[in-house]
């Protein structure tokens, strides 16, 4: 064998078997999806003609369309919070931790390896009535009986989705501190600048890729969760992807479902198309 | 400022750490509602999780999938970051883009998508169909090692492989993976474990068969019960000791 051929050989053996997986298994599911979210459905029938009813229904019935914009408004918020938690801890992790930082780093995996749902579920034990925060406020005084205000409502779903996701903020932020440059840190200080200022021109740009990248996880992750609000959260907290779940399940009205589906897996798409371009993918 | 910086790192691994410290405690508590303050101590929980057929049942289930998901994630991800990091082919971005989409949007959507597949298929759901959801997601994370740790490795030690009469399999078998081999391991190690742990797409892809999470969704509808935190705190050990392993290999 000659080798031209033979490296052609070996792109083939090493293309393929990815490529052809990830097409059956990935791509044509997300196509099948789509095409559901335009099939029509009849008591419990699909029906497979093309229609916009799915998508007409998820914008304009009242329900659907503020549980859109409640799950894409406390995404947004997640994603803030989760960052400002982070910026402290990425920080400290690559300038200040010294010795500290191997066993440091690995408490930050740590959450990520345990069970996700009994981790969600904690903060029922910490938030209930008779929940450890309560316990404590009414032993310690503050409160002169348990408080029902912690748990089931907007507030626990938010706080329990920045906890469950705050690691995929801090890793990528870690590492782009680790990757800047001290030196031009120095020289924007050498040359005048306030710390403020060097803040604000030299260190967050960049670290810009890091953070979007951390922010596209944690949005993308909080866009898709339905556990953490059926959870933690009050009947009026849901989002879209328990819509999405209750269609694919007791509803059973999968073309709307896909539909739902179709709007996040749009939503997303447009976000890191936007993001791909500041090379915020390669910082995954 | 300094300070302010520590202080406020502290505050937030408090926060990362607590809900977990939680149910650490828990699990030795004598009380069977889980609230303050603890009426003593026990170690009856830990007695009844193990002696648990389904929970036993789902561990077996979930260890099935894990392995089976992590084999044929390997074999993916590995020939994928070959293909990336050692060919200059058209459309070579667009793979390398189109790859990691499985781990950037969210479980829901594989797991729905999937299941329509499946459905327009007649491909009965069942622990097969949930290892091949587990594997398409588990690809991409250990793609994403792969490909970092063979980036840094010198394509020169190939060639010099292939000069000396080697072909592209030998090669590779024999020079590329024995120096890729703990990055491979520590990819395997996160892939093993997010699909021990993975709910989401599960819930979708699984016939009459519950994995470990199921079953411990299942219960939780009804309540915490101190049996799953136990069952909890020996998986948070066991993957504890995983995430220092795997710590170990990346370092190398």
């Amino acid at each position: 064998m000659s080798s031209a051929a033979s490296k052609r050989l070996g792109f083939w053996i090493s293309f393929l078997p990815p490529f052809g997986w990830m097409t059956v298994f990935y791509l044509v599911p997300l196509g099948a999806l789509l095409m559901y979210a335009f099939m029509r459905h009849e008591y419990v029938h699909v029906i497979r003609e093309f229609t916009w009813e799915n998508f007409r229904q998820a914008f304009t019935n009242i329900g659907y369309r503020n549980t859109l914009i409640r799950t894409l408004w406390i995404a947004n918020l997640v994603t803030l919070i989760d960052t400002l938690l982070a910026l402290p801890v990425a920080y400290f992790l690559a300038f200040r931790a010294g010795r500290w930082k191997q066993p440091l780093m690995i408490l930050v995996l740590l959450p990520l390896w345990s069970s996700y749902l009994v981790r969600v579920f904690a903060w029922r034990i910490i938030l209930g009535y008779n929940g450890i925060l309560n316990g404590v406020l009414v032993h310690t005084g503050l409160l002169h009986e348990p408080s029902t205000l912690f748990l089931y409502n907007k507030f626990s779903v938010v706080l329990t989705l920045c906890y469950i996701w705050l690691p995929f903020m801090i890793l990528p932020l870690t590492t782009a501190f680790e990757r800047l440059p001290v030196k031009l840190l120095e020289a924007s200080a050498d040359l005048g600048a306030t710390p403020f200022r060097t803040l604000r021109r030299v260190t967050i740009p960049l670290i810009m890729p890091g953070l979007l990248a951390g922010g596209l996880s944690v949005f993308s992750l909080t866009m898709g969760d339905y556990i953490t609000p059926s959870l933690i959260g009050g009947a009026g907290d849901i989002l879209i992807g328990n819509l999405v779940a209750s269609e694919f399940g007791v509803a059973a009205n999968w073309p709307l479902g896909s539909a739902f589906a179709g709007v996040v897996l749009v939503l997303l798409f447009a976000l890191m198309a936007g993001l791909s371009r500041k090379g915020v993918l390669e910082n995954l | 400022m300094r300070r302010l910086i520590g202080l406020l790192t502290i505050f937030v691994y408090a926060f990362m750490h607590l809900p977990i410290i939680v149910i650490i405690i828990f699990s030795f508590s004598k009380g069977e509602i889980l609230s303050l303050p603890i009426p003593g101590w026990t170690l009856d929980w830990y007695r009844q999780a193990i002696n648990d057929e389904r929970l036993r049942a789902g561990l077996l289930n979930s260890l099935k999938v894990a392995t089976v998901a992590t084999i044929v994630a390997s074999i993916l991800g590995t020939l994928g970051a070959y293909a990336v990091q050692r060919y200059r082919f058209f459309g070579r971005q667009t793979f390398r883009a189109a790859v990691v989409i499985p781990i950037l949007l969210p479980g829901i959507i594989t797991g729905v998508a999937m299941l329509t597949f499946f459905a327009a298929t007649d491909i009965p759901l069942g622990l097969l169909t949930v290892m091949i959801g587990h594997a398409t997601f588990g690809f991409p994370v250990i793609f994403n090692t792969m490909a970092a740790r063979l980036s840094r490795l010198p394509r020169s030690l190939e060639e010099a492989a292939a000069d000396l009469g080697a072909n592209p399999v030998q090669a590779f078998w024999r020079v590329g993976l024995p120096s890729i081999r703990t990055a491979l391991m520590a990819g395997a190690l996160l892939a093993f474990t997010l699909s021990f742990d993975e709910i989401i797409v599960t819930i979708f892809l699984t016939g009459n068969q519950n994995t470990l999470p199921m079953e411990i969704w299942a219960r939780l509808r009804f309540g915490m019960t101190p049996e799953i935190n136990a069952t909890v705190t020996i998986i948070l050990l066991v993957s504890g000791l995983l995430v220092v392993l795997s710590q170990r290999l990346t370092r190398e």
